[in-house]
């Protein structure tokens, strides 16, 4: 009975948290789609909104997208040498490293843009172009591939792997293509996810870094937010939250994926 | 199959960065189609020098390493052309068991032709037909070291190196695959290192032993010369079991008075300790006895029983009696210990009394 009585308590407990979260986050997604929020439901269900906001904010999108997958491709190809560079290398040096590593997450993001800002700011076609905003992101989303596939690498016995390629005769190009970076493919997709989804949600550097021509989806956002209607603001999170909700949920089967192969 | 080379290694020392001496410098001669085997305890050089020679580690500057005629020092392993077995088999996850196995062969980008019929020939040599198909991990410990096995046997290399490969195997599988590798490596007739701290693996696999000790080889020979004729105490030690026993004097009839009776041991004259094997102690009447003593324990082993017997010797004497008669603790007990088994490693063992030997 008591037992009972605790799974009860326990249950509504979790269902309140849960309806304290997700609620705002229903409404916000209905506002959007609602003819007039102030009157309600009643005034009926519509894609006008969302129509408004493609109009308004299309370019936005796009180059949040472009962004992240540009993001993807550099954090890609100086992360995973970076990593296996860290999996290689003297244990001292390398968990120095990997604390630098990590400075552009603990470091506020708008500290991180007014440094940027200081050092390349005069080189007035770079600032203007959406490589600068580019820079940031790479700057703060990095580390978080690099950990991913290091992990993955620390826990797939990979020098072993190398030294038994090796002397099959494997030269080191084609252990690296052919045994470490299948063997560490789990910890390449997990990190991959994450990239797109921080650099897509990214809004503290890139605000800093942005010009009225290179608008992300979170600026555009914040713009909306400021100066629209807020069934527009609404409309734009739905956008948003389509985008990125299944990249979470992608990031969520990345993990599992991770576990099952250990 | 491939012609064999002999492996030769030059004053090759390893100094590890910090100072630590790995290998005092050696020098090793493996000779064509032989079996060596490197044994000693953990930390005594015998992985370093087999690292040494497949070309995943560099001995310090001076140290140079042959295979045949040809100087390898400076190659990599990749183009020594060694086959690698590893104690945790090091199999590649992402690939299947034929994959790893072809991994060798497309390396040599070998015709597809040739590599299915190495595949099949090599598959068949340590019992995996049938297997190809399977998963890494839906394999079992032993599944594994027989495609790691098979893998480097694969590629028909010059040299085939094994680093505890059946350490991480429990007792049966061990003795299974043992007798499978000693008859793979007969038939293969390729010059093979193979690093383990097991004795017994190493007097069933090894032409040749080499026990290593604090970075130096402490003795060199053939599985009989090494058991029989040790080089010093720690190899005697290291070897099975030895009884140490201490000489308290030298009889003028050439008798050495040790505790607990006198041996007839002329061959051994001069000496303060002599040693022999458990097994070569003989259980006889009192009135017969050598050396008399107290049983202290007796520990059940099945085929034999090992006694503890106490003769007042600095530690309890060892000895392999036969296993239905009951020696229960306190029984004196007399031991018989003839000439040819006392032995000590700075002198010539004592020829077999064909008397004794009779009887024995």
């Amino acid at each position: 009975m008591k037992s009972r009585l605790r799974f009860v308590l326990q249950l509504s407990f979790t269902l309140l948290v849960c309806l304290f979260m997700i609620v705002p986050v229903a409404m916000s997604v209905m506002a959007g789609l609602t003819e007039n929020y102030f009157v309600g439901l009643e005034s009926g269900l519509t894609l006008r909104w969302v129509d408004e906001v493609w109009h308004l904010y299309a370019d936005t999108i796009w180059l949040s997208i472009k962004l992240a997958l540009a993001c993807l491709l550099i954090t890609t190809l100086i992360g995973i040498p970076a990593a296996y560079g860290l999996l290689r290398s003297r244990r001292r040096w390398a968990n120095a490293i990997e604390e630098l590593l990590l400075l552009p997450v603990a470091v506020p993001g708008l500290a991180t843009a007014l440094a940027l800002l200081l050092a390349y700011g005069s080189y007035r076609e770079f600032r203007g172009s959406w490589l600068f905003i580019l820079v940031g992101h790479v700057l703060f989303t990095l580390p978080f591939m690099v950990r991913a596939v290091l992990s993955v690498m620390q826990t797939a016995k990979l020098p072993q792997l190398e030294e038994a390629a090796a002397s099959l005769g494997a030269s080191f190009r084609q252990r690296f293509f052919g045994v470490i970076i299948p063997n560490c493919m789990s910890g390449i997709l997990a990190g991959a996810l994450m990239v797109v989804t921080l650099s897509i949600g990214e809004f503290n550097i890139t605000w800093m870094l942005h010009t009225p021509l290179t608008k992300t989806l979170p600026v555009g956002l914040a713009d909306s937010y400021a100066s629209m209607r807020l069934e527009v603001g609404s409309a734009y999170t739905l956008i948003f939250l389509v985008m990125v909700v299944p990249l979470l949920v992608a990031i969520q089967w990345a993990g599992r994926l991770t576990e099952q192969r250990r | 199959m491939s012609s064999s080379v002999s492996i030769t290694l030059n004053q090759c020392s390893r100094t590890f960065a910090g100072g630590t001496t790995a290998l005092q410098p050696l020098d090793l001669q493996v000779n064509a189609g032989e079996t060596l085997v490197l044994l000693g305890p953990s930390g005594c050089g015998k992985t370093t020098t087999l690292r040494i020679i497949s070309g995943l580690e560099s001995p310090d500057k001076g140290g140079q390493v042959l295979f045949g005629e040809r100087d390898v020092t400076a190659l990599p392993i990749e183009q020594r052309d060694v086959g690698m077995v590893f104690q945790n088999y090091a199999l590649f996850p992402n690939m299947s068991v034929a994959d790893n196995i072809a991994y060798g062969l497309k390396i040599q980008r070998l015709p597809r032709a040739e590599i299915a019929q190495r595949l099949d020939e090599v598959m068949r040599m340590v019992d995996l037909q049938g297997f190809g198909d399977r998963r890494i991990d839906a394999l079992s410990g032993g599944q594994k070291q027989r495609v790691a096995l098979a893998r480097a046997i694969a590629v028909r290399p010059k040299v085939l190196l094994f680093v505890e490969p059946l350490a991480a195997l429990d007792a049966k599988l061990r003795d299974r695959l043992r007798i499978e590798i000693g008859q793979l490596l007969r038939e293969l007739g390729t010059t093979a290192v193979y690093v383990t701290h097991d004795q017994n693996e190493a007097m069933a696999l090894g032409d040749r032993i080499a026990v290593m000790q604090a970075g130096r080889i402490a003795q060199l020979g053939t599985p009989q010369e090494i058991y029989h004729q040790p080089a010093n105490a720690f190899v005697a030690d290291f070897i099975g079991a030895v009884n140490c026993l201490d000489v308290i004097s030298t009889r003028a009839d050439g008798g050495l008075a040790v505790h607990g009776g006198e041996l007839r041991a002329s061959h051994l004259q001069g000496v303060s300790t002599v040693y022999c094997r458990p097994e070569d102690i003989q259980v006889v009447p009192l009135d017969q006895a050598d050396i008399k003593g107290t049983v202290v324990q007796s520990i059940f082993l099945g085929q034999s029983q090992r006694l503890m017997v106490d003769t007042g010797n600095a530690s309890p004497l060892q000895i392999e009696a036969p296993s239905r008669q009951q020696w229960p603790n306190g029984s004196a007990i007399g031991l018989a210990l003839p000439s040819h088994v006392v032995f000590h490693p700075d002198k010539p063992t004592a020829p077999v009394d064909a008397k004794e030997a009779a009887n024995g």
